[in-house]
């Protein structure tokens, strides 16, 4: 029987959730045995081409890929989960979501002071997505099964949370592991 | 600092002696005088009373009724209850807006008339309603906006809009309103004839203990909802150990769809400073507070005269009814329009002219209450009821109701029925009969003890108004086969959010998460994981809020899960390939293509 598949992706987040998963050091062999690294910054495959049985998203939807690559994880995926704060509640990108998208722009593009930007002009290529008009958690725009949380949520618990998962069991997390002052 | 100010200010601070616990008052006179009151206001009074500038602030900004801003000349706060709104109030409010060229919460450009809402003014048996000023106008249409803006504008005096008086004491002199009692059905115990002093001089011929006793015996209850027994929080008071004690009457009725106080207020003051008084005689109190609703402030003055006169009767004062050494004496402190100063310790906070914010218990009022002193706080109908006590004695009041369920209760029924108004009915009368006497036998729902209540369906008419069924404050709100009880939620949330005082997260953020929810459902963008969604989401509010508005705003969204769930059932639908329904690319990406000037290459 082939392994389950595991893919991962960071949309408005740090990769720092992702270090967390590195983290998880010489067990990653044991990862290894358990799943197939599939869709992943980790391995750079770009695109699915198979179903997964867990998706890990980093980072909330600050633009329209962001939305696009959710939205296709969810499709492609049996369950998802939201790890980090960014995933579940937006983070440190929705800081601007009090702010309107003009303003943020005008003020990182133009008239920040450590700005030169003599054209004035806001970046707009084609090659760069459309940003909404805030930042949302994921579960916000598709349906997420679980929530990891954390900034990061350390190795340990990330470990433990896709061990029980893919083992079929009920997930304990000691206290220590969910506790973050 | 302008001299104008200082000369309005500095007499107003001067009356109650720089006090810092009567800045409420202050700021209520300063609010009346100026029509708002303004930063340098603020750092005069601060200035005066010795305190922080932003201690003034933070009261300012809390009550509805003062403003930083400065408000027309006359403001018209037209009642948004969903009871006002069954009855046409957002017609009324459209009129108003077109007559006078202005938006709700704006004031005219000539600075005379402000239009805003406010919510539930204990008018709901004559909706819709608004206050104008302190003047109370009922039964609005279109027509009277019209003729109202038209009148304000010739002359801005709101009293002269009373054309024909309502009835009883609202026909008094001092009170000279439009409201009508509506008094449908009285019972033995509240609405009777009271003669002034009988109650009093047979309290003042037991020991206070005695007193206590015979209310504990009567198991006299607390009529405000919660049901606590009376006696025993007079017993709690009086064992606090202390050089003061007060009794404070709870007229804050800010629970939507309820209006019994009002009518207690207008006809049975002595009944109630009556109740007062013999609750101060038998916790030890030498004064008490009488904390009105500033809803009310029509009946204030109305209010006074009879405390007036029964310091001429010698019923309150010094040696009342010539007992020696028990001297009380009762006040009136009006209220800003704050529903949460109707949890007992936000209107303990309020009586300190703070933020009408809750405190934490323990420690109870009874154990350290108003500035710090042992408390009891009883509803308007409690002390009624505990004068009626010591008048016909425990054995006659407990033979009314049942057995854990003792007495009468006055009930506001509001809304789709044939004869709204005040009814007192005993205690453990079933919710059909109470219906049938009100002429709304095709209701669909009832809403029993306002929005903090539970919403009733037919399969529980049945059932009774009592603590064991269903306890209430009072207010019974009926809706009519026609009316969608989803929007009659949301209308509760909108209050609730409107309401919360902000200090704690469950309530402040879960309330608009509950409205962001039914919204959502409403939006025809529910799907079936939102109802186990929401009903999580209210047992947390209600388990980790601070104080009864969050332990209780989610019970419109509990009661409706619970008993219409069908109305939630036939909205929602799954969510196509795991997507949220109610999230829209196109609609969020939509500044940024105005920004960039180009389409979204994603859909």
């Amino acid at each position: 029987m082939s392994k389950p598949k595991i893919a991962t992706t960071s949309l408005a987040g740090c990769f720092g959730c992702h270090m967390s998963l590195l983290d998880i050091d010489e067990r990653i062999l044991e990862l290894a045995e358990l799943v197939e690294f599939h869709k992943s910054p980790i391995n750079d495959i770009k695109s699915f081409s198979a179903q997964c049985a867990v998706g890990l998203i980093e980072g909330g939807c600050c633009n329209e890929e962001n939305v696009e690559v959710l939205r296709a994880f969810r499709s492609n995926c049996d369950v998802l989960i939201s790890v980090g704060d960014c995933a579940i509640m937006g983070g440190i990108p929705a800081m601007r979501n009090m702010i309107p998208l003009e303003e943020c722009l005008q003020e990182a593009f133009v008239d920040g002071p450590t700005v030169h930007n003599p054209t004035r002009a806001i970046p707009n290529d084609v090659e760069i997505p459309l940003l909404l008009d805030k930042v949302y958690p994921c579960h916000e725009v598709v349906k997420i099964d679980y929530h990891l949380p954390g900034c990061p949520p350390p190795a340990d618990t990330l470990w433990e949370a896709l061990v029980a998962l893919l083992n079929n069991k009920p997930i304990s997390l000691p206290y220590d592991l969910i506790k973050y002052d | 600092m302008s001299e104008r100010i200082k000369a309005v200010l500095d007499p107003i601070c001067r009356e109650v002696g720089n006090d810092r616990t009567s800045l409420l008052d202050i700021l209520r006179e300063v609010q009346h005088r100026c029509g708002g009151v303004s930063g340098e206001a603020v750092d005069l009074i601060a200035k005066r009373l010795n305190i922080a500038r932003v201690e003034v602030e933070s009261v300012v900004s809390f009550y509805a009724f003062l403003s930083d801003k400065p408000n027309g000349n006359v403001v018209i706060r037209i009642c948004d209850d969903i009871i006002d709104r069954m009855h046409g109030s957002e017609t009324v409010a459209r009129a108003f807006e077109s007559e006078l060229g202005i938006q709700m919460g704006q004031t005219t450009e000539d600075g005379k008339i402000s239009l805003t809402h406010t919510p539930c003014i204990g008018m709901c048996d004559q909706a819709p309603a608004a206050l104008i000023d302190d003047v109370v106008v009922t039964h609005l249409s279109s027509d009277t906006a019209r003729s109202i803006v038209a009148e304000l504008r010739e002359n801005p005096d709101p009293t002269r809009l009373v054309k024909e008086l309502g009835n009883g004491n609202n026909a008094h002199d001092l009170v000279s309103s439009m409201v009508q009692n509506n008094i449908r059905l009285r019972g033995p115990v509240l609405l009777a004839d009271f003669e002034p002093g009988t109650a009093l001089k047979k309290a003042l011929s037991l020991s206070p203990v005695e007193v206590i006793r015979n209310v504990k015996t009567a198991r006299l209850r607390g009529r405000g909802g919660a049901g606590f027994p009376t006696g025993m929080k007079w017993e709690f008071t009086r064992a606090t150990k202390a050089d003061k004690r007060y009794i404070i009457c709870n007229a804050d009725e800010g629970e939507p769809g309820t209006f019994k106080d009002r009518v207690l207020l207008t006809e049975y003051p002595d009944l109630l400073f009556e109740g007062m008084t013999i609750g101060g005689y038998a916790i030890g109190a030498a004064e008490g507070i009488v904390y009105l609703r500033g809803e009310y402030a029509y009946l204030r003055k109305f209010l006074e005269s009879v405390l007036e006169r029964r310091r001429e009767e010698g019923l309150i004062g010094k040696n009342v009814c010539g007992v020696e050494d028990f001297e009380f004496d009762i006040r009136i402190q009006m209220g800003a329009g704050a529903y949460i100063c109707g949890e007992e310790t936000a209107l303990i906070s309020s009586c300190e002219g703070l933020r009408g914010d809750p405190k934490n218990r323990p420690p109870f009022p009874a154990q350290s209450g108003y500035l710090g002193y042992p408390s009891s706080v009883n509803n308007v109908e409690t002390l009624c009821c505990a004068a009626r006590i010591m008048e016909h004695g425990p054995g006659w009041f407990s033979s009314h109701g049942t057995d854990r369920s003792a007495g009468t209760k006055l009930l506001s029924i509001s809304g789709d029925c044939k004869r709204p108004g005040i009814y007192e009915v005993s205690l453990s009368t079933s919710l059909k009969e109470i219906l049938s006497l009100a002429g709304a036998e095709d209701a669909q729902a009832l809403q029993v003890g306002g929005p903090s209540g539970q919403m009733v369906g037919r399969q529980e008419f049945d059932k009774t108004i009592c603590y064991d069924d269903f306890a209430t404050g009072g207010s019974m709100m009926v809706f009519g086969p026609q009316r969608d009880l989803l929007e009659v939620v949301h209308a509760f949330l909108e209050f609730f959010v409107e309401e919360s005082c902000g200090y704690c997260t469950p309530c402040r953020v879960g309330n608009v998460l509950l409205k962001q929810g039914i919204e959502k459902i409403l939006d025809g963008k529910g799907e079936p994981a939102d109802l186990p969604y929401l009903e999580e989401l209210a047992q947390t509010v209600k388990m980790a809020s601070r104080c009864g508005l969050g332990q209780t705003s989610p019970n419109p969204v509990l009661s409706t899960l619970k008993r219409f769930r069908s109305e939630y059932e036939r909205r929602v639908k799954p969510a196509l390939d795991g997507r949220q329904p109610d999230f829209d690319l196109s609609e969020a990406v939509a500044q940024a293509v105005s920004i960039v000037g180009r389409e979204s290459t994603h859909s």
